[in-house]
């Protein structure tokens, strides 16, 4: 490509409210692919929770703004196979029956990613002199597996960082029972979930789980610190940009 | 009590009471990871096993477009071999034909296979009610008709049962046999039921079962099974009863080739169940053996209203339980909970689909969407997006909860309004970023008690992300 592609960062509403540094380790990582990144200002939710909800008439509003503002980049990229999921599964599939903006939504569709996908499969990038000392284990968020078929990609990442060592949990690709409003409305079947996934997080080992998804990664790391487990849970980006020496998630800091 | 009464609204209740059930964990626990396992291994072992799904699903869809051809040839098909087709509009219909045919024969006794849409139909309890004992053969069926029980598993209908539990029972109800008897194993377990079923097998004048298929090209209907039971069910007794759903049709022999070859790898994770058993009628003149009477009752019971709706994909289910062994809700709460005939992600979507939105409509709620029953179905049937649907409905109909509704409202006011959004943002994280710093967690949260009850909150960093990267930008601008 003779220009750097034009590359929108989709921040999402977890990452923004809750873990500002996903979002930087984001553009870090996205830079460092060779991409010029912006963060169009007037974004806000994808509707996830209001499509899940079958509010499809709030979700379709929110769509047509996310439409709008990020159909004029060469790519959009999230840290979430979730809300990216949304973006791409979802909007083409709200707008049946509406052909122009159907089309909008399918040309989104067509150019929005899930950010290790991205970084692998369309920049085709391999992390440099990136290093991390200790083991990890990966969560399969959902959506992202799924949905998107991400499940090589993190990890052929992480396999370029090196002194990281990554120990397969059993079950990686359960769900780890957030489920966004799910959590909410079924809370003790939530908590279960999570508590599979915690037990099967321990049994590796690892110091650090991963993960590409915040919602999931907040659920783990919520569960983890209630049992008294001593796991650090942190976004797979944090560990990719070098950016996984601050507080993990949930951890105090001051 | 003629059917087992819906307590799928109480949802909520039930899931609580399962999940401080110790037996029921216990034998979920054991229980849902072979299936898993095998199924994938069993899917893998057949390189093509994922064209053969897309053929199955596009010949059930090329079936839903035709019902009516197929059903009408056969029906001709049936009545040529000398059987009897019963058209059942509703579960009503169908127990009134059961009866009637049992009645014409004076039975006092029904040998049953495994079948759904008897429970769907409530056959059992209405034969009873009506003097007439029906005795489950499938071993699993066996088990909860001696507790009780509706079963939690369209294919293992006893999944919910610890080994432990089944031998007090056979103790507690078998007692001519010597109390000092081995029960340990399995096997001994398996051994005593078989001997006391292969008894009841000649005391029965007629025997029910159900049908993974019907044949419309030869007028047949299959059963799959591993204890040959229903062979016996049906081969022996005077009268041979079908029950099944007009969905179970399909074209040719040919086509129940394509939809066996996946039906018992994500089932039970075989390349074929032991026993495949095909009926064709009644005894011919020239057969050793075989039913005098041989009838099928086909129930309709609201799939018809299906068909051309956004749930018609539902009807391509061929009840493998597929769905139900890789979803992790399920697996957490078990089948009762799901409080009628159907659990898991099948059930999620076909309970509201029968019964109504207004008593199902929790189950379709209960579901993170995390794919993996889409991602094993045989038949490829899209279950998130119809449990969706019938959020999508619900939300029309002003069903789902007021908190939810209020709630979502509330937060698409402010998504909506990105100025507004970026200001109430900041404020409430700077609140929480505050609250939170010190821990970095919550251990109680107002209006977050269903998560806070058993895991931390993590709190937020503090300030967010899109004030951060105004700041940035102003601060490269300014350079």
């Amino acid at each position: 490509m003779s220009r750097k592609p034009r590359v929108a960062l989709f921040v999402t509403c977890l990452v923004d409210m809750f873990r500002p540094s996903v979002g930087f380790a984001s553009v870090a990582l996205l830079t460092e692919a060779g991409c010029e990144v912006e963060v169009p200002p007037t974004q806000t939710c994808c509707g996830q929770p209001a499509y899940n909800s079958g509010d499809r008439e709030t979700a379709k509003r929110l769509a047509r703004s996310v439409i709008a503002a990020f159909e004029g980049y060469d790519y959009v990229v999230g840290p979430s196979g979730s809300c990216m999921g949304t973006l791409v599964k979802d909007y083409p599939a709200m707008f049946e029956g509406e052909p122009a903006w159907a089309a909008r939504a399918r040309a989104l569709a067509a150019k929005s990613h899930e950010i290790t996908s991205f970084l692998v499969d369309v920049m085709g990038f391999t992390p440099t002199d990136m290093k991390f000392a200790g083991s990890v284990t990966y969560h399969d968020s959902c959506s992202g597996l799924r949905g998107l078929g991400v499940q090589a990609q993190p990890r052929k990442l992480l396999g370029a960082v090196e002194g990281l060592a990554l120990k397969e949990m059993k079950d990686a690709d359960v769900c780890c029972g957030f489920g966004g409003t799910f959590c909410v409305k079924y809370p003790d079947i939530s908590a279960k979930m999570a508590g599979d996934k915690t037990a099967n997080i321990a049994a590796t080992g690892a110091g650090t789980i991963l993960a590409g998804d915040l919602g999931c990664l907040m659920n783990m790391a919520g569960k983890l610190s209630r049992e008294g487990r001593p796991v650090k849970a942190r976004h797979v980006v944090e560990v990719l940009a070098g950016m996984a020496d601050g507080p993990a998630i949930g951890e105090a800091r001051e | 009590m003629t059917a087992h009464e819906p307590t799928s609204r109480l949802f909520k209740e039930n899931v609580k009471a399962a999940m401080a059930d110790p037996n029921l964990q216990k034998a979920m626990k054991n229980a849902g990871e072979g299936f898993v396992g095998k199924r994938r291994a069993a899917a893998g072992g057949v390189p093509e096993f994922d064209q053969i799904r897309d053929a199955a699903r596009d010949l059930k869809n090329h079936v839903l477009g035709h019902l009516d051809l197929y059903l009408a040839r056969y029906e001709e098909k049936v009545t040529a071999a000398g059987g009897h087709v019963h058209w059942a509009e509703t579960a009503e219909d169908m127990r009134r034909i059961v009866l009637d045919i049992c009645r014409s024969v004076d039975a006092k006794t029904v040998n049953k296979g495994k079948t759904m849409i008897s429970e769907e139909a409530g056959i059992n309890g209405w034969l009873e009610e009506n003097g007439i004992r029906p005795v489950e053969t499938d071993l699993g069926e066996y088990i909860i008709q001696l507790r009780g029980e509706a079963p939690s598993h369209i294919i293992a209908p006893a999944i919910h049962v610890t080994s432990d539990e089944v031998e007090a029972l056979f103790r507690e109800r078998h007692t001519h046999l010597p109390a000092d008897r081995n029960l340990s194993e399995l096997s001994s377990m398996l051994s005593e039921a078989r001997t006391i079923l292969r008894q009841k097998y000649f005391e029965a004048e007629v025997g029910i079962t159900g049908a993974n298929m019907l044949i419309a090209e030869t007028g047949q209907s299959i059963i799959v099974t591993n204890e040959g039971n229903g062979d016996l069910s049906q081969s022996l007794p005077k009268v041979h009863i079908v029950l099944a759903s007009l969905e179970k049709i399909v074209p040719t022999m040919e086509d129940a080739a394509t939809v066996l070859r996946v039906l018992a790898r994500s089932a039970t994770g075989q390349d074929m169940s032991v026993y495949t058993t095909l009926s064709s009628g009644p005894r011919r003149a020239e057969d050793p053996d075989g039913p005098e009477q041989y009838h099928v009752i086909l129930l309709d019971n609201g799939r018809t209203e299906m068909v051309g709706t956004e749930f018609q994909e539902m009807l391509r289910c061929i009840r493998c339980g597929a769905c139900m062994n890789h979803c992790p809700v399920y697996q957490a709460v078990g089948g009762h909970a799901y409080g009628w005939v159907y659990p898991g992600p099948m059930g999620a979507v076909l309970t509201p689909s029968l019964i109504g939105v207004e008593e199902g409509g929790m189950l379709p709620n209960a579901s993170t969407f995390c794919g993996r029953c889409e991602a094993v179905c045989p038949m490829r049937i899209p279950l998130p997006k119809m449990m969706r649907h019938w959020r999508e409905r619900e939300f029309e109909r002003n069903l789902s909860p007021k908190a939810a509704r209020y709630g979502l409202k509330f937060w698409a006011a402010f998504a909506e309004r990105p100025a507004l959004y970026r200001l109430a943002t900041r404020a409430a994280i700077f609140a929480l970023g505050l609250m939170g710093r010190k821990r970095g967690r919550f251990a109680k949260l107002p209006l977050a008690g269903g998560w806070t009850a058993q895991r931390d909150f993590p709190a937020p960093e503090g300030g967010t992300f899109m004030a951060a990267w105004a700041r940035a930008q102003k601060v490269k601008g300014a350079r």
